[in-house]
């Protein structure tokens, strides 16, 4: 699970989380004691459906943004560690 | 000077309007006060003096030149999960430490048009994830009337600085609690509006159909007025809704006479602190010696209102979080070997404990073969939740409850044990699964000296009654004259 994730978690990480998250589930088992066969799932409280708007840049990211924020780069590029192997 | 600091916002911009304080003055006071007490409460985890000194002098000029806006020169503070353009946003993680957004959020921007002045950016769980601020990478903040205690959390910063007295207001942001829960054990005023009043544009996102921003005061006035303020259509945010924009301050001194207040049974539980019980009951006995119309409800599935919620907002994490892996922009383990091992090792030192609990949490929910069994089940449970809320509001206006089980608990006291952590939001979360607005109001101090707050539900889009009710309040149990002693004997 930590893998799907994309978390690698320690060896002392794994053994608290392990007792947490099962005693975490546990007490969202309750959820079973409802009888939800007819019930509408919702996904948020709003009736709004398919908002659209026209697919124009809002957002004007200044040159130095990515100077600032970005972990590694050269000459303008993002760096990131070597993807193919060999 | 720090009389100047004790007034509240609507106080504030009264004296400027007269010319009895600049807005350079104020935040002179506000710099000077946060130097002072603020090193040992922990509110703030970026000052921006020199932005706010310019800012006010600014907000004086056009003062001097005749210009009006309803927050010219106003000394507020946010939470650091708001995009603020050119000031850093950490979200109180590692993993957005230097993270500098290249834009304001929403808010922040309406804040700024109507002339307010940013001091900083308060103190907040790592990604708003936490009900007592400890699971800050910046350190806990401490509750100004008891500095052992949690100020509550997520937005525990912005509730800290407005009760102690170091902005004139701020901004917060509720996921499950996370503005009314604070606020409550610190003794000041913090609505949580409609899901969709106010845009979420530039908000880090936690759970996105449950986060809400709103405004964090010392009194009801001030509420009314920040959220006329940062309410209205955005369309940056798609969930943003198009209903207009109330009057939420005119109203505020009506009263509640003939207004029908629902109180839930379910709010009234064993185990809950006696003195919060107590006061909650004594605040509701005024609604009705005010003409009020006091009904007893029920809202038959709130005790399934915290397990729905730790499927649904982890599950949202999750994915939300999933844009974290040390590639475009925030915290990049360096040491790590090759792409695959550098997005899991950037993730775990990145993130602390609680994040990469509901990150985990959310990940199970959502899994195949758990999906239906977790995510749907709870989004099932989540309408549940909600037309209980619909059918009550059929016969009440407005439903009155605790905001949090009981006062403020001890630092360190819940951080090992995440469930009873959980569980101190039992209050306050089903009014996000809905969607509804809550105001907490304070209505109370222990005999020890801690706040005790109460929440006001309404409607959607009912902002102004749910304002209104707590103002009566506000007005008949007079709290807003009460201070924590933080910072005063010293001057």
């Amino acid at each position: 699970m930590a893998t799907l994730a994309r978390l690698r978690l320690t060896q002392e990480e794994e053994a608290m989380f392990g007792g947490q998250l099962s005693q975490i589930l546990d007490f969202i088992g309750a959820l079973n004691e409802l009888d939800t066969a007819s019930v509408e799932p919702m996904s948020h409280a709003l009736d709004i459906t398919n908002v659209y708007r026209d697919d124009a840049e809002n957002v004007k990211f200044p040159a130095d943004f990515w100077r600032a924020n970005a972990p590694s780069q050269d000459f303008g590029h993002l760096r990131v560690p070597k993807i193919i192997e060999g | 000077m720090n009389d100047i600091c004790f007034l509240t916002l609507s106080e504030l911009m009264a004296a400027m309007d007269k010319g009895d304080v600049t807005s350079a003055e104020a935040v002179e006071a506000y710099l000077g006060r946060i130097s002072k007490v603020d090193p040992e409460l922990n509110s703030y985890v970026t000052v921006d003096a020199d932005g706010a000194r310019k800012a006010a002098i600014e907000a004086d000029q056009r003062r001097a030149n005749g210009e009006k806006a309803p927050l010219l020169g106003a000394p507020l503070a946010i939470k650091d999960l708001m995009a603020t353009s050119g000031l850093r946003t950490a979200c109180g993680s590692k993993i957005l430490e230097n993270f500098v957004p290249p834009y304001d959020s929403f808010a922040v921007a309406k804040l700024k048009e109507a002339g307010a002045v940013i001091l900083g950016k308060t103190n907040m769980d790592e990604f708003a994830m936490g009900s007592s601020n400890e699971t800050s990478y910046f350190g806990p903040v401490k509750n100004p009337w008891n500095m052992e205690k949690i100020p509550g959390g997520s937005s525990g910063g912005s509730a800290a600085a407005v009760a102690a007295d170091l902005c004139a207001a701020a901004l917060g942001s509720d996921t499950g609690g996370s503005i009314r829960q604070p606020a409550s054990l610190c003794g000041i005023v913090g609505l949580k509006p409609t899901y969709g009043r106010v845009s979420r544009f530039g908000l880090v996102a936690f759970a996105s159909s449950l986060d809400q921003i709103g405004p964090m005061t010392k009194d009801i006035r001030d509420a009314a007025l920040l959220t006329g303020i940062i309410s209205g259509h955005d369309p940056m945010d798609s969930t943003c809704a198009e209903e207009p924009v109330g009057d939420y301050l005119s109203g505020l001194d009506k009263g509640v006479e003939g207004m029908t207040v629902g109180v839930p049974d379910e709010y009234f539980i064993e185990g809950m602190d006696p003195e919060v019980e107590s006061k909650v009951r004594a605040a509701i006995e005024i609604l009705g010696s005010k003409g009020a119309i006091i009904k007893r409800i029920s809202l038959p599935h709130t005790k399934y209102a915290v397990p729905t919620y730790y499927v649904i907002a982890p599950a949202e994490a999750s994915s939300n979080l999933a844009r974290y892996d040390g590639v475009r922009y925030g915290y990049r383990d360096m040491d790590a070997d090759g792409l695959f091992p550098m997005y899991l090792s950037t993730r775990n030192k990145g993130f602390g404990s609680e994040v990469k609990r509901r990150i985990m949490l959310g990940t199970y929910a959502l899994s195949a073969g758990y999906y239906d069994a977790y995510y749907l089940k709870a989004q099932k449970a989540r309408t549940l939740i909600k037309r209980d809320f619909q059918k009550a509001f059929e016969n009440v206006s407005v439903i009155v409850a605790p905001t949090a089980p009981a006062p403020a608990f001890g630092l360190g006291e819940k951080i090992n044990d995440p469930l009873k952590m959980y569980l101190s939001d039992i209050f306050t979360i089903s009014a996000n699964l809905a969607g509804i607005p809550g105001v907490s109001v304070p209505c109370g101090l222990t005999k020890k000296g801690e706040p005790i707050g109460l929440q006001i539900l309404g409607s959607y889009f009912q902002e102004a009654s749910t304002l209104r009710a707590a103002r009566t309040l506000e007005k008949e149990i007079g709290f807003s004259d009460e201070k924590p002693r933080i910072g005063i004997q010293t001057g």
